[in-house]
């Protein structure tokens, strides 16, 4: 119906077809592995900020190892990533090809990559609200709840905002290994078939993702910052 | 000063008490040494110049920072070896109010009042009641929903006294509470800890470097310097008479010292003795200088200074030419003075037209 009314002059219904399977592929990667990487990225920002020197856990053992894993797995490229984490994929999907067996490498890449963003913002909390709530004989637990998270929040929203739009693009890449998604029509069909209508679109549709993304992330972030 | 009509409710008599706290930083003490005490329902001032360990010694008294020596004693339990856990219900006895507020930015004027309630576990209906309260207190009810980047620095003090008071503390603790504020809105929070003081009976630990906070409602004050007390007492009677260096640099503007034209011309001799004479309290209001006139025979004569008041209790300096430079009726005037005044002291002669 979306077709007949707003495609069917522009391109052929196979082709609209494809690029709304690609779509919704891509949607489902970057959503699942964005989430995931939140659930993962954020606890670990918070062991990076709360374990350092003068932090609420200091542990300084924990957090040399965990920041040197956390960069470890940042300085690797993500489509080295990508093959590199072949068995584990299959240990935990069953399968290396598909949109599940891409979640596993997006997410792996992605999840120290927000975990260092959220921690930039955690680390801006200024200190005097921890002490503030310290001297109101807060618990740690509730320094985290009330102080910590609440006050990096918007910063959080923006950083999360910044991994997605990075997963998008991760996602394309995803592609070259067989995941599907926008990123693989543009390969298989834009790029290694000429076929340059088919790039165009993907790219278009790419372009307004991002925007419409940032748009919202940007939105929310300034909705919830009240500094 | 320390009774307040309440009844007492536990077996301890000073909410604070330091013996011999020291603190060092890399080193260096911050604390040498504090020994002192605060009791129930008094307003103590503690002065310094900055970097005289005010700020080390308060966060001694709720265990954000850790004496490495000496004892802390809050409302008669030792709190100087507790670990953070054994801390936090004490924490959350006592207030504490800073110069930048500290209120949380992501909550709302309630939720700020209220934080100290959730951490101690109250229930929202509890907590709504109680923050009401509080906000009408303060004189803020009508902000409860506004975020505190909303409100004026006068207003953000308020929020912040509002959240200190919340838990019904035994201590308020002042951190520079209006060291950022200007002098009307200054003036307008020492007025409401002042009511909090009178109408709870709270005892108010306050650290600033302006000597105008203590003047004002402060009983008593304590001065700090390089670590140590140099100097304590009933407000009237420090500011009238201020025995050490730093005090007299704290209480510059507050009180009075020769113009540097009338110092410059006190020589060794000359035919009027001139006396500096310092008074507080009941002496203050005693005819004084009828007193000095029966000794020397002329009135003296006033050269500079003037009486002023703490909270209702007159303080001053005078400096007075006495007319004669008779070296037996100076004496006599001076023992005269001696048993009523903080201090009496010949500063040297000057001419009768001075």
């Amino acid at each position: 119906m979306i077709y007949d009314t707003f495609f069917a002059r522009a391109m052929s219904r196979p082709l609209f077809d494809l690029l709304l399977k690609g779509l919704w592929e891509t949607v489902v990667m970057t959503g699942v592995s964005g989430l995931l990487s939140l659930v993962i990225g954020l606890p670990l920002a918070l062991i990076l900020v709360t374990t350092d020197r003068g932090g609420i856990y200091q542990n300084l053992v924990v957090n040399r190892a965990l920041g040197w894993v956390v960069n470890a797995l940042r300085s690797v490229p993500f489509i080295i990533l990508l093959v590199a984490v072949i068995p584990l994929t299959r240990l935990i999907v069953g399968s290396a090809i598909g949109i599940a067996a891409a979640i596993v490498p997006l997410t792996i890449a992605a999840a120290p990559y927000f975990a260092r963003v959220a921690e930039v913002s955690l680390r801006e909390v200024d200190r005097a609200l921890i002490d503030a709530a310290r001297a109101m004989g807060a618990t740690r637990p509730a320094i985290l709840r009330e102080v910590l998270v609440p006050e990096a929040l918007p910063g959080i929203v923006s950083g999360f905002t910044v991994t997605l739009v990075t997963l998008i693009g991760a996602s394309a890449m995803a592609g070259a290994v067989g995941a599907g998604g926008l990123g693989d029509i543009a390969i298989r069909y834009g790029y290694q078939r000429f076929e340059t209508a088919v790039m165009v679109a993907v790219v278009v549709i790419l372009i307004v993702m991002v925007a419409g993304m940032q748009w919202a992330g940007d939105r929310l972030a300034r909705a919830i910052d009240h500094r | 000063m320390t009774e307040t009509g309440e009844a007492p409710v536990a077996d301890f008599h000073d909410v604070v008490e330091l013996h011999d706290v020291v603190r060092r930083f890399s080193g260096r003490p911050a604390l040498d040494g504090i020994s002192l005490s605060v009791a129930r329902g008094e307003i103590v001032g503690l002065i310094g110049r900055s970097g005289a360990g005010k700020s080390t010694l308060i966060r001694c008294l709720n265990g954000l920072d850790r004496p490495e020596a000496g004892r802390v004693v809050i409302a008669g339990t030792d709190i100087t070896r507790m670990d953070e856990t054994a801390l936090q219900p004490i924490r959350r006895r006592i207030g504490m109010i800073f110069q930048h507020f500290n209120l949380m930015s992501a909550k709302t004027v309630a939720e700020n009042v209220a934080l100290p309630l959730k951490i101690a576990g109250q229930t929202k209906a509890a907590r709504q009641k109680r923050v009401m309260e509080l906000l009408d207190l303060v004189g803020l009810a009508d902000r409860a929903g506004h975020y505190p980047a909303q409100l004026s620095g006068g207003q953000k003090q308020r929020v912040g006294i509002a959240r200190a008071l919340a838990p019904e503390p035994l201590l308020l603790l002042s951190d520079e509470a209006t060291s950022a504020l200007d002098p009307e809105t200054t003036q307008a929070i020492l007025t409401l800890l002042q009511d909090v003081n009178r109408q709870l009976g709270l005892t108010i630990l306050m650290i600033t470097h302006e000597m105008e906070v203590v003047r004002q409602i402060a009983h008593r004050v304590l001065v700090l310097d390089g670590g140590r007390i140099v100097e304590e007492g009933p407000v009237a009677r420090v500011l009238a008479s201020p025995q050490t260096e730093t005090t007299r640099s704290l209480l510059r503007g507050l009180s009075p010292v020769l113009p540097l034209d009338v110092a410059a011309r006190i020589a060794p001799t000359g035919n009027q003795a001139l006396i500096r004479l310092d008074v507080y309290g009941p002496a203050a209001r005693k005819p004084l200088l009828a007193e000095i006139e029966t000794v020397t025979g002329q009135p003296p004569r006033l050269v500079h200074g003037g009486l002023n008041d703490v909270q209702g209790e007159p303080y001053g300096r005078l400096f007075l030419a006495l007319g004669t430079a008779d070296a037996d009726r100076i004496t006599a005037v001076i023992d005269r003075l001696s048993p009523e005044a903080t201090a009496v002291e010949l500063l040297g002669y000057v001419p009768h037209d001075l």
